[in-house]
């Protein structure tokens, strides 16, 4: 698309540059034949590559001049840019703009998702062009022959019993099939149900990790869920459907649900509303998930197949194949629970803190007018009742786990921990000890603690002591933690 | 006639040191609770409507068995207990300087102790906890109503209150009569040569009682409540009735409202079903009835639809199963006509005082 748009409009030819790191680099500038949709190769060169194979060059590179309104496509290329960043987190893209105006977006993984494998096509997915094309090109004598070899999962056994439901003999030539022949076999490929389904390993998803990365370089959320489903297939087709759900942070707020569309990690950026992504994305009730669709949040989609069930020509739209659309809603459905988890369990958080904090006003106020009124100088002591001390202010963790302040709890028997990282960037990992026979002994074991949230955690049970202990998550990069513990009595 | 009853006259002044008492109880319980570790709890009886009955014995509304427990270690009670606590500290310590107070003075009180009231109706609905717990009314530690109302007749006092202790004075030497507030809720009663209460719900016709000489013609002591009777007033009624020994008669409008302005001081509120000190069984509703806009040919107007709902409540309220009362309501009904006290000027100003006023009296076997 993009050559043939350069073509169409400066009429100059494609340069490009290749190696996969051998000793040759291969160099070509092309242009298209529209008529016959063919290459016309203006020149080859071929480069020599370093000796060591260390030093190698491998890479590609591709260069078009082509013509366009950039004050008018500015914003749509821009956020291209940033959504192709967000599926590509292991790539360094670099932008420099017609106004000389440079834009980075810096990789955040140095591991990229396994190549695809090629593979035959599958029997349900072709369609009679492609037989002819195979048929032309094959050295096959037979039908049995034929089948094993061009098509995808199917072997002698199955090549067999399809050939015998078809009636069609296993000893032709496919060379001889006649035109209304071929257009019959396309028919019974389709309905003959004993084909295994597509294998996906010919697709190259992104896989959790990876889209989690991108998510979290490119919209720097509080909370990202990230799922990828069970490999799955359409007419032949397998395909992969990967989601993710991104909320607060720097999510923009809008009024309506913020969505990210890719199809084989390509961002679409038009047509959002024909997309049978957003059909999906308005048909679910949010409100089941504790959100409402003006808050901070967004929905990352990414179908991922051999042949994407685009709508129009135009390749920005998903048409509604509901084998895929199926795949989509359950995507988003798993998301969405794991973020109404995460809000229900921040919103419980956020009311425990409340609760303690509801202790500490109030308690020492009712010993004070208790003593007024009956006459006593000073006021009864609470810390049988209800004690809080902070065990760990402003701490800057290390390399090493670091001790607390101790916590005595001979006398409650509800504890609550608090733990909070006030650092901007930087994780910690934190744990909490109780002692027990002058021993000390894991409670709550090593847990991460990303910047800026929280853990929350109620023990009980008589322990002597409490204590916190905390260090980085990464070598030298040093968090900053707050941690208190309440104790309760009764 | 001359009082040496010293049992009735100091009552209100014994119930306040008994309150006192029970406040620096509650404290004392408080902190030897936290002392011991404990999360001190209060225990009083539930006022949900569920739990309110009324009683014939006592003809009043009355609190069931069912009780409440408020813990400290209970999060969504701690804020209204200490709010209780700090509100019986603030209490006691009226008590203590013999200082008095309204509801809303409390409201704003509370805010110098950094205590927090969200709104005036939570810190109102706390003092109903605290005279719940303690079994007495806020009037007993020195909270009272806003409102005021009169009281004009012979009858001295003598106060109570700080910088007045011992003088004396005679309810008749104001002719637009002597406010109802705390100095005189807490007076004692030295003589009086009245032999009745009359009670008034308008301040018009209270004014021309005063003129007309009613208190001496009838040997009455008149009291003027301004629409539906403070508890402070309800408190003095049942005093004078119960001390003093005599029979009082309310005169109010002649509509639903107006019966249960009568009602109210008979036989108390369901809002007042935790207390017992507020209520006047043995007093009487002597008009103006619904027979009397038909039998004195009264000026009236119709009753409206929320005029005829309340008459429909008052029909099923147990406060009104009384004959009298019922049949009351059914002419109400009947003739959908309401009137009120100033109808009697249509036949002259002192029509009421001349003819109405003393044949209703002598019905009623005053």
């Amino acid at each position: 698309m993009a050559i043939l748009y350069g073509q169409i409009t400066t009429n100059k030819p494609v340069t490009a540059i290749s190696s996969t790191g051998n000793s040759r680099i291969v160099e070509y500038r092309l242009m298209i034949d529209i008529e016959k949709n063919r290459p016309i190769i203006l020149d080859r060169k071929i480069h020599a590559n370093f000796r060591s194979k260390r030093k190698r060059w491998r890479g590609t590179v591709v260069e078009i001049h082509l013509r366009g309104s950039y004050v008018q496509a500015m914003p749509k290329v821009l956020e291209y840019l940033k959504q192709t960043a967000m599926v590509n987190p292991y790539a360094n893209i670099i932008f420099v703009d017609p106004r000389g105006r440079l834009y980075k977006f810096d990789r955040t993984v140095d591991r990229m998702p396994p190549p695809p494998k090629e593979i035959n096509p599958h029997p349900h997915g072709v369609d009679v062009e492609t037989i002819q094309r195979i048929i032309r090109s094959t050295g096959e004598k037979t039908m049995l022959g034929f089948m094993q070899r061009h098509f995808h999962r199917v072997g002698e056994k199955t090549a067999k019993d399809f050939l015998k439901k078809a009636g069609i003999p296993e000893d032709i030539d496919p060379k001889n099939l006649r035109p209304e022949e071929i257009v019959d076999l396309v028919e019974k490929m389709r309905e003959y149900d004993g084909f295994l389904p597509p294998e996906a390993d010919c697709l190259s998803p992104l896989g959790e990790d990876l889209l989690r990365a991108g998510v979290l370089k490119e919209l720097e959320p509080e909370f990202v869920a990230v799922h990828q489903r069970k490999p799955s297939a359409y007419s032949g087709h397998p395909f992969i459907v990967e989601v993710a759900i991104a909320y607060g942070g720097k999510v923009p707020a809008k009024d309506d649900v913020l969505l990210y569309r890719f199809a084989n990690k390509i961002p679409l950026v038009y047509d959002e509303s024909g997309d049978v992504c957003w059909k999906i994305v308005r048909s679910i009730n949010w409100r089941r998930y504790n959100v409402t669709p003006s808050m901070p949040f967004a929905v990352i989609i990414h179908v991922c197949s051999t042949k994407i069930p685009y709508k129009t020509l135009g390749k920005e739209i998903l048409a509604d194949q509901p084998e895929v659309s199926r795949e989509i809603l359950n995507g988003i459905r798993e998301v969405a629970r794991q973020l109404a988890r995460y809000l229900s369990r921040k919103e419980r958080v956020k009311r425990q803190v409340r609760r303690l904090t509801v202790f500490s006003r109030y308690l020492p106020k009712i010993a004070q007018f208790s003593a007024e009124l009956a006459g006593r100088k000073a006021p009864p002591n609470i810390d049988k009742l209800y004690r809080r001390k902070q065990v760990f202010r402003d701490f800057l963790t290390g390399n090493e786990y670091v001790d607390s302040e101790i916590f005595d709890s001979r006398l409650y028997n509800v504890v609550f921990v608090h733990i909070r990282n006030k650092h901007k960037e930087n994780a910690a990992v934190v744990r909490v000890l109780g002692l027990v026979d002058s021993k000390w002994e894991v409670l709550i074991p090593e847990s991460a603690l990303t910047s800026g949230s929280e853990m929350y955690e109620t023990l009980r049970g008589g322990y002597e002591a409490i204590k916190v202990q905390a260090k980085s998550l990464k070598p030298d990069r040093e968090s900053l933690l707050d941690a208190y513990v309440d104790g309760i009595s009764q | 006639m001359g009082l040496s009853d010293k049992k009735g006259t100091s009552s209100m002044v014994d119930l306040k040191s008994l309150v006192q008492k029970k406040l620096e109880e509650m404290g004392a319980r408080f902190c030897k609770e936290i002392d011991q570790g404990m999360f001190p709890t209060v225990r009083m009886k539930s006022r949900s409507t569920s739990n309110i009955f009324y009683s014939q014995k006592h003809r009043q509304y009355i609190l069931g068995d069912r009780t409440v427990t408020r813990s400290s270690r209970n999060i969504a009670h701690l804020r209204p207990f200490t709010q209780l606590v700090w509100t019986a500290y603030f209490v006691h310590e009226l008590l203590r300087q013999k200082k008095t107070s309204t509801l809303r003075d409390v409201y704003y009180s509370a805010q110098a102790y950094d205590i927090f009231f969200k709104d005036q109706s939570e810190s109102d609905n706390i003092i109903t906890d605290l005279e719940t717990t303690i079994e007495h009314p806020r009037e007993s530690f020195n909270v009272f109503p806003e409102e005021r109302s009169a009281v004009f007749g012979d009858l001295t006092i003598q106060y109570t209150v700080p910088g007045y202790e011992g003088q004396r004075m005679n309810l008749s030497s104001h002719p637009d009569g002597v406010m109802i507030g705390p100095a005189l809720t807490d007076a004692r009663f030295i003589e009086t040569s009245a032999d009745k209460v009359i009670v008034i719900e308008k301040g018009a016709m209270f004014t021309r009682f005063v003129e007309e000489r009613v208190y001496e013609n009838f040997n009455a002591i008149l009291i003027y409540t301004a629409g539906q009777a403070p508890r402070s007033t309800r408190y003095f009624i049942r005093r004078l009735n119960r001390e003093l020994g005599l029979p009082v008669y309310i005169f109010s409008d002649a509509d639903p409202w107006g019966m249960h302005i009568a009602m109210v001081i008979i036989s108390g509120s369901a809002n007042a079903a935790h207390l017992r000190e507020l209520t006047t069984p043995d007093a009487k509703w002597a008009g103006v009835w619904a027979s009397d806009i038909i039998d004195y040919d009264l000026p009236s107007e119709r009753l409206n639809e929320r005029d005829l709902k309340r008459l429909k409540e008052l029909k099923t309220d147990p406060r009104y199963e009384d004959k009298h009362w019922q049949k009351q309501i059914d002419i109400f009904m009947k003739i959908k006509k309401k009137c009120e006290l100033e109808a009697f000027s249509r036949y002259g100003l002192t029509h009421i005082v001349d003819k109405y006023l003393p044949e209703r009296l002598k019905e009623l076997g005053a």
